[in-house]
């Protein structure tokens, strides 16, 4: 059989551009009209945007394999940074690890966090509702995961300033080492080595995941190194992602007033409106996938060895998957399929600890606060793939 | 029962414990044409309506309720081809602690008059390019017609089907001399041991479904492994509820109706199906044991424990559905609000 191929659109555009991260839309556009897969000279990577093809590379994790890294350069023949992570691997090494990482976090597993992660929530929107006006990220989304995460893994107090700033390592090294990698990983081997520290099993509270994934060493599931890399991936992945949820869900309920209104009205659809703002305004970004053999993507031939850079917030806004109004946030829209968690093997483990914690919050909030609206624009944060803000200024009416 | 000698032991089907209090709709009188024996204690029946008509299509997986008198009613997996719509074909396990559906099944003579519920389905097969077959014992019934499909269909699959010895594993030969054995694994532990679950199930593919059928312990053996796995790829198949639900303390909660206006306390000797007739609220159920997946609800807030064995690891994850008949509401959750 022969399929018949053209040759990849080539871009000059650089996705990892100031202006192109700070308003990633307008770029995202221009990349999906391009064609199903372009080729990227800023990256040397081919780049997919739509949602059918970033479907087919999550999904087809044999073609399109994790153990080149997430970063534009291949990790297997120029070793990263770190060890490689459960991210960072495929199977039969990833398959253990996600064994032991899915036994101990599952929806059963977490419904148990309910009951502690609601008063942290109620007291930091107590407080936020007596403010006519604050700032919806230093003053919550930053404030809420940070308090409740860590005490679910089970880390010590001490060293917990790291976390953020080792977060933003992990996260800016899946783009190219431009100044924003450089400026993350100033102070790299302090915060890499005070997050090492608090993944080891004397560090952690014996009721926490951490302990519980050192279990399946004991159990003879994974190594120790493994455990050691798996409490890594929670503490590196679990919490900047998080924030970015729970920021980006605020700032877009901030511009419809209506469906703030209506969700007042039924706060049991707050998880539904946390799924849609995901897929509207999705943390995660983008990263990297590697080519294992040639093979063809939407009539483009791609060689084995070749980057592809995945352009998950894309995927979420092509109007051939969610119609004209793509950019729009519909409280209505059933925004089942996004992949701003991923999809697929890969897909994010920490799922339903980042829902509960942002449908708490937005709950909370919604039960305080009976209008919500922007005071001054929003300050986007540079950062190489997740998608957020710095600052996110907003003016409320309590009640 | 051809050639079995005096006394039919008592045995049984799918589920030991489905005895069935409601009957979900119309029965479908049949006719047993043939019975024969296709393994140690397993026996097959082939079926035809009494009107000499052809049954409405089904498609792979589906099951029927048999009604083996004396009120019993059995659930059984179709092992026949959706193709062949003049005859329905299960196959029958005899278990010698049972309580009474297959010893009355094991009984049938050709020319028995038969009364049975059209097929229903709560293990389909869902589209895939790759599929990987499991099979346990008996739980080969439902995975031919699967076979048979994506076969038809050009897919790439195997089947690996474990059973104690190959003379108690129906269907093994048959299916060995259709599909070659580049597809089909018999795994028979008198020859070589246990099925290793590590070796088939430890380096996952892309694309690819698990379609798993057979005991309790087996299936929560795969369930483990396929945590490896991207999440929607096993479908199991099981022969009695869940185990986990089972253990699970019952404390007393409330139901609030949403449409009915009413709100009922589940104690903790009822279920909330129970809870919910005696105020004369109807409810379509079935099994009423988890098992068939009729009596499905709308949650509409609350966080429900999915005790079944129908619903998919999506629809427990998405809690917005639940089975009246045996699921409660989460430990700290007082009250679930129904769409009833």
């Amino acid at each position: 059989m022969t399929v018949s191929t053209h040759e990849a659109n080539v871009l000059g555009e650089d996705p990892f551009e100031t202006a192109n991260l700070l308003d990633p839309y307008p770029f995202l556009g221009r990349l999906r009209d391009a064609g199903a897969v372009s080729y990227l000279e800023s990256t040397g990577s081919y780049a997919v945007a739509g949602y059918q093809e970033v479907y087919e590379v999550l999904t087809d994790f044999e073609t399109y394999i994790s153990s080149g890294g997430l970063g534009p350069r291949d990790i297997r023949k120029d070793s990263g940074w770190r060890p490689p992570s459960i991210l960072e691997s495929d199977p039969p090494i990833h398959t253990v690890m996600r064994r032991a990482l899915t036994g101990v976090i599952n929806p059963g597993t977490v419904r148990a966090l309910r009951e502690p992660f609601t008063p942290p929530a109620e007291e930091l929107t107590e407080q936020l509702a007596e403010r006519k006006r604050f700032d919806a990220i230093t003053d919550l989304a930053e404030k809420y995961p940070l308090r409740v995460f860590p005490d679910a893994v089970g880390i010590p107090d001490v060293g917990r300033e790291h976390l953020l700033p080792y977060g933003n390592m992990v996260f800016n090294a899946f783009g190219p080492e431009n100044y924003i990698f450089k400026q993350a990983f100033a102070q790299g081997d302090e915060h890499a080595a005070a997050v090492m520290r608090n993944c080891q099993r004397e560090n952690l509270d014996a009721t926490g995941f951490g302990a519980q994934i050192w279990k399946r060493v004991e159990d003879g599931l994974i190594t120790e190194q493994q455990a050691t890399l798996l409490v890594r991936a929670l503490l590196s992945a679990g919490v900047d992602t998080t924030i970015f949820g729970i920021g980006n869900t605020i700032s877009v309920l901030a511009r419809y007033p209506e469906a703030w209104a209506r969700l007042r009205e039924n706060p049991k659809m707050a998880k539904f409106a946390v799924d849609e703002a995901l897929r509207l305004e999705s943390p995660f970004q983008k990263f990297h996938r590697t080519v294992s053999v040639d093979t063809v993507l939407g009539g483009v031939h791609l060689p084995a060895g070749a980057k592809v850079l995945v352009f998950l917030g894309a995927a979420n806004r092509d109007p051939r998957k969610w119609g004209d109004n793509a950019d729009e946030f519909d409280l209505d829209r059933n925004a089942s399929g996004h992949v701003a968690f991923g999809m697929g093997l890969h897909q994010c483990v920490g799922q339903p600890i980042a829902r509960l914690e942002m449908e708490i919050v937005l709950q909370q909030l919604l039960k305080r606060v009976s209008t919500i609206e922007p005071d001054g624009a929003p300050a986007p944060i540079l950062h190489n793939v997740l998608r957020g803000f710095e600052s996110l200024p907003v003016r409320i009416t309590a009640g | 029962m051809p050639g079995q000698g005096t006394v039919v032991q008592s045995g049984l089907s799918k589920e030991s414990e489905d005895l069935m209090t409601a009957s979900a709709g119309a029965t479908i009188d049949v006719v047993v044409d043939r019975a024969d024996i296709v393994a140690d204690q397993v026996v097959s029946l082939v079926l035809r309506r009494a009107d000499g008509l052809p049954f409405d299509s089904w498609q792979p997986g589906a099951h029927i309720d048999v009604h083996v008198g004396d009120g019993l009613v059995r659930q059984y997996s179709l092992c026949s081809s959706p193709e062949e719509l003049d005859h329905l074909r299960i196959g029958v396990l005899h278990v010698p602690d049972s309580r009474g559906g297959s010893k009355a099944v094991h009984a049938l003579l050709p020319g028995t008059p038969l009364a049975i519920s059209a097929p229903r389905n709560n293990f389909p097969l869902r589209e895939s390019r790759r599929y990987l077959f499991l099979a346990g014992g008996i739980g080969i019934t439902p995975i031919i017609p699967m076979l048979e499909a994506a076969d038809a269909a050009g897919k790439e699959w195997t089947l690996v089907y474990g059973g104690r010895s190959r003379k108690t594993m129906a269907f093994a030969q048959q299916l060995e001399d259709r599909y070659g054995l580049d597809r089909i694994r018999i795994v028979a532990e008198d020859e070589v041991g246990r099925l290793d679950l590590d070796q088939v199930l430890g380096m996952p593919r892309a694309h690819m479904l698990v379609y798993a059928c057979g005991p309790g312990g087996l299936l929560g053996a795969i369930e483990e492994r396929c945590m490896g796995w991207p999440p929607g790829a096993l479908h199991t198949e099981r022969f009695v509820a869940s185990t986990l639900g089972a253990a699970a303390a019952n404390a007393p909660f409330e139901v609030e109706l949403a449409r009915t206006g009413t709100t009922v306390t589940v104690t903790n000797d009822k279920t909330i199906l129970e809870a919910v007739e005696e105020v004369g609220v109807r409810v379509l159920s079935s099994c009423r044991h988890g098992l068939c997946g009729t009596c499905e609800t709308q949650i509409i807030s609350g966080e429900p424990e999915h005790r079944d064995a129908v619903l998919s690891e999506e629809d427990r994850e998405a809690g917005e559905i639940m089975l009246v008949c045996v699921s409660r509401a989460a430990a700290g959750c007082p009250r679930l609000v129904l769409d009833l």
